[in-house]
């Protein structure tokens, strides 16, 4: 058995390897730098750009920059639920659209022509709709990858196209404009939601604020989250153990369709005005976001910290590169490179686990050669 | 086809001295010396883990000896892996066929070793016509173009007979090749092994159904141990002989304190039949009756595709009952989903500890409570500390040596993570544990303690019914056997006076009619 290992009280449950204290000589700094990597790029981002822009550091750029981040950062909360799972949700940028005009439509007044009447419903009714289907369009995509065993790439990537012509057929393909609604028709506030702002910061990035803790907590807290960490690491295993794994699968793509919707909302309320081509390529860096956080695509591995953390390093270089006045396309290409970076490195560090595992196994079974006595 | 001159037959073609192989501890072979004869078929004979296996990875290039040589027509070789094999002419068939579904039979013939024209392009009529002349040469009549996943499992074992002598095969290995196929395709595979030895090619043939071995064997050796203990002749071999030779062995030294009187009827299964997932034509389970009592323990025995794994997880309710019912404690199940089975108390050990027992990317703690948790929820989240104090005392209850609960289930040996898969279970207050081969791939001493265990979760009144396929298992550590073949019970017997002997003729490994027929002689 390695020699360098510390003792500590954990090893009270049997004479297995001693677990390598946090605090000990032999922290392993590699492993750590790579566990934190993620964090580390983000903190080299902003010194980075703070040396090279006065302006980058200053409070107003702070908050614009996050009130993007935070548009990226709804949607790939959502989409590490699915990735969690193992699955892959590529329908979320034309729920954004989708939802938007779904809105659009109702604050300009829903004409029903059978009745020769036009509605126009209240906000929040509005706000349920868009979320309604935004959900709905979840459920769909659940439905198919559960149901029709249709692959979820296949099945997000019809969504794709099936949520995107449902905002053009329904908006016309015309941009809603003036969401503002008017007074005497009651249906005012809905800029509130993306243009309001509490205690001076943005409400979108309270909204993220929000949903990051719930999903947080759902993820660690409750069964639901541990089965989609359990479904998604080993579905024939959970099934076994009686998690419903069909349920959770369906459950994290209505997840994903909420959050969307969630972010169609934001944005097209910050607008003011909503547009069926909204949220075109969103699906990609909500990917990226929870990519760059670790998360692993086959699925049970990855956490709503490091999708925060992967949000805002996305958010923060191309917010940052606009700042310096670095052309688009590099802009474009530097993201690329960010995201396999971020990839490699994570391979490396779970190299680096997979010695270290395969190495305590090796310990674990040479302390379990002298059998214990039969319990009992 | 042609015949080879009898002077050739029966020379050694290829042969193995003094192999001795060594896995970590254990010496899986040990100073093995075996001949290949030409025109020939070679049977071995061997319990599970007698090394029969390590052998023939060893002969096929899988694996290199600790010591020893391989001689190929009385020249030293040395292999360096299966193609360097195969293009020696050394072939192996496993018992899984190894196959491309999606592709033709020309393709999967000529898979890894394209006929290549140019060096660019596949050369479509040179394979199709190479092909075509091996399936006349198989008596197959099938089209060459034929997709894989299109044919019956007996013409697929023909394709990977043709594979093999597409590489113009002159040692061609059988590791178990009729375990899938009916009565009439082993008489095909039969008449086609006749053939092939006529031909000249040696034939090295494992299986554990001893009957149709002995039909086919011109020579036999058994293996015992990791060595080889006996080697005869057609004439001078029958069933005694290669029993006796099998047996001999001192009975393992596991034997648990078990229970000798039984409470209430726990499990009870009337005309249970299950269909084979993989071929819904086939019946896995066919009509099976089985009591088991609270404290008792019943041991599943049967061979590879007697139907255990399938009988063991349509209860556990993962595949549906094709027909009959299944009483837990007087309750009949009537589809219940797993998790309903496992709040009745109803719950399985899986046989494939890594594909459904486990779940790799969470800790030790997080895989022992995840067929409990919606015990611990507390309100709308789960409860940490009941969680956690639930989880630490099952650790140490089934003994699992690890670190903490938080350390990675892949930290873990074999052993300790099949001890961990078993404290789930058992965190789910079951009354009834199903356990499929649960000391697979698990050393000694760890096997020891799981039966422990078993034994343990039995005195304390849980109804325990385990599968296995090793007989010192089947009886040392149950109250009563129920042997199964073919989807059927094919005896029941009393552990404490059964015999090795009654086992493996009763599973199939010898047949009654053949053992008495033996005495006979």
């Amino acid at each position: 058995m390695n020699s360098s290992t510390t003792t500590t009280p954990d090893s009270k449950l049997g004479g297995g390897p001693p677990k390598k204290s946090r605090f000990g000589r032999d922290v392993d700094i590699l492993s750590l730098l790579l566990e934190g990597r993620a964090f580390i790029a983000l903190i080299v981002l902003v010194i980075i750009f703070a040396l090279l822009s006065d302006s980058f550091l200053n409070f107003a750029n702070l908050v614009t920059m996050t009130k993007h981040v935070a548009y990226n950062a709804i949607l790939a909360l959502g989409m590490l639920f699915v990735i969690l799972k193992g699955g892959i949700d590529l329908s979320v940028g034309s729920t954004v659209g989708l939802s938007g005009v779904v809105a659009g439509t109702l604050l300009q007044g829903w004409q029903l022509n059978l009745f020769d009447i036009v509605l126009y419903p209240q906000v929040w009714v509005v706000v349920i709709a868009s979320l309604g289907v935004g959900t709905l369009v979840g459920f769909v995509n659940g439905v198919l990858v559960t149901r029709f065993n249709v692959a979820p790439f296949i099945a997000t990537l019809g969504m794709l196209y099936i949520a995107r012509g449902a905002a053009l057929l329904i908006s016309s393909g015309t941009t809603y404009p003036r969401l503002g609604g008017s007074e005497e028709l009651g249906n005012q506030g809905f800029l509130l939601i993306g243009g309001g702002r509490i205690l001076g910061i943005p409400t979108a990035i309270w909204i993220m604020v929000v949903f990051a803790i719930v999903a947080a907590f759902v993820l660690k807290k409750t069964p639901f989250g541990r089965w989609v960490y359990a479904a998604g690491g080993n579905e024939r295993a959970a099934a076994l153990s009686g998690v419903p794994v069909q349920k959770v699968k369906l459950r994290v793509y209505m997840i994903s369709g909420f959050c969307a919707a969630t972010t169609g909302l934001i944005i097209s309320s910050e607008l003011t005005s909503a547009a069926p081509q909204l949220g075109e390529t969103f699906e990609l860096n909500a990917i990226a976001a929870v990519v760059i956080g670790g998360a692993a695509l086959t699925g049970g591995r990855g956490n709503v910290r490091g999708v925060l953390i992967g949000a805002f390093v996305i958010g923060f270089l191309s917010d940052g590169l606009v700042l310096l006045g670095v052309s688009t396309f590099w802009q474009i290409t530097i993201k690329g490179a960010v995201i396999i970076l971020a990839v490699m490195l994570d391979q490396a560090q779970q190299r680096v686990k997979r010695s270290k595992n395969a190495a305590l196994a090796a310990a674990n079974k040479q302390s379990a050669d002298d059998p214990a006595p039969i319990p009992g | 086809m042609s015949t080879v001159a009898g002077t050739e037959r029966d020379s050694v073609v290829m042969s193995a001295r003094g192999i001795t192989k060594i896995y970590g501890p254990t010496r899986a072979l040990n100073e093995v010396d075996f001949d290949v004869r030409r025109g020939a078929v070679t049977v071995l004979f061997g319990e599970n883990g007698a090394g029969k296996s390590t052998l023939m990875k060893i002969l096929s290039g899988v694996e290199t000896p600790t010591s020893g040589v391989l001689e190929l027509d009385g020249e030293q070789l040395e292999l360096t892996g299966t193609v360097d094999a195969s293009e020696r002419g050394i072939a192996i068939i496993h018992q899984e066929l190894s196959l491309c579904p999606n592709l033709t039979i020309t393709d999967n013939i000529f898979m890894g070793r394209e006929l290549v024209r140019g060096g660019i392009v596949v050369d479509d009529r040179a394979e199709a016509a190479r092909s075509r002349e091996l399936m006349e040469r198989l008596a197959e009549d099938l089209d060459p173009k034929t997709l894989v996943g299109d044919l019956r499992l007996g013409q697929q074992q023909v394709v990977e007979i043709a594979r093999a002598l597409a590489g113009e095969a002159r040692v061609l290995i059988m590791d178990e090749p009729t375990s899938a196929l009916s009565g009439n395709e082993v008489e095909v595979l039969f008449s086609l092994i006749r053939e092939l030895t006529a031909a000249g090619v040696a034939i090295v043939y494992i299986s554990h159904h001893l009957e149709e071995a002995l039909e086919i064997a011109d020579h036999a050796v058994v293996f015992r141990d990791g060595a080889l203990v006996a080697t005869g002749e057609r004439d001078e071999i029958d069933i005694d002989w290669v029993i006796s030779h099998m047996v001999g062995r001192a009975a393992d030294d596991l034997v648990p304190d078990l229970l000798d009187t039984f409470g209430e009827v726990a499990l009870s299964l009337r005309g249970v039949t299950i269909a084979d997932p993989s071929n819904p034509a086939r019946l896995a389970v066919n009509g099976f009756d089985l009591d088991v009592r609270e404290g008792e323990i019943v041991c599943l025995y049967g061979l590879m595709g007697a139907g255990r794994t399938e009988l063991l997880e349509s209860l556990a309710g993962r595949v549906p009952l094709q027909q009959g019912s299944v009483e837990i404690h007087g309750h009949t199940l009537a589809g219940e989903s797993v998790a309903e089975r496992i709040s009745m108390g109803l719950a399985l050990v899986p046989e494939d500890r890594q594909r459904d027992g486990l779940v790799q990317t969470m800790s030790v703690g997080e895989n022992s409570s995840l067929a409990s948790l919606l015990k611990y929820v507390r309100g709308l989240w789960i409860g940490k500390r009941a969680e956690r104090d639930a989880v630490e005392q099952e650790i140490a209850d089934v003994r699992v040596k690890t670190s903490s609960a938080d350390a990675s289930i892949t930290s873990l040996s074999g052993g300790n993570q099949q001890k961990v898969v078993i404290g789930k279970v058992l965190l789910t207050k079951p009354r009834v544990i199903l356990l499929d081969e649960p000391s697979r791939g698990i050393d000694v001493g760890a096997k020891a303690e799981i039966f422990g265990l078993m034994a343990r979760e039995a005195r304390r009144g849980l109804a325990v019914l385990f599968a296995t396929s090793e007989v010192s298992e089947a009886l040392t550590v149950s109250n009563r056997i129920v042997v199964m073949s073919k989807g059927r019970i094919v005896r029941v017997l009393e552990s404490a006076s059964a015999t090795r002997e009654d086992l493996m003729v009763a599973s199939g490994e010898a047949t009654e009619d053949e053992l008495s027929r033996s005495e006979d002689e």
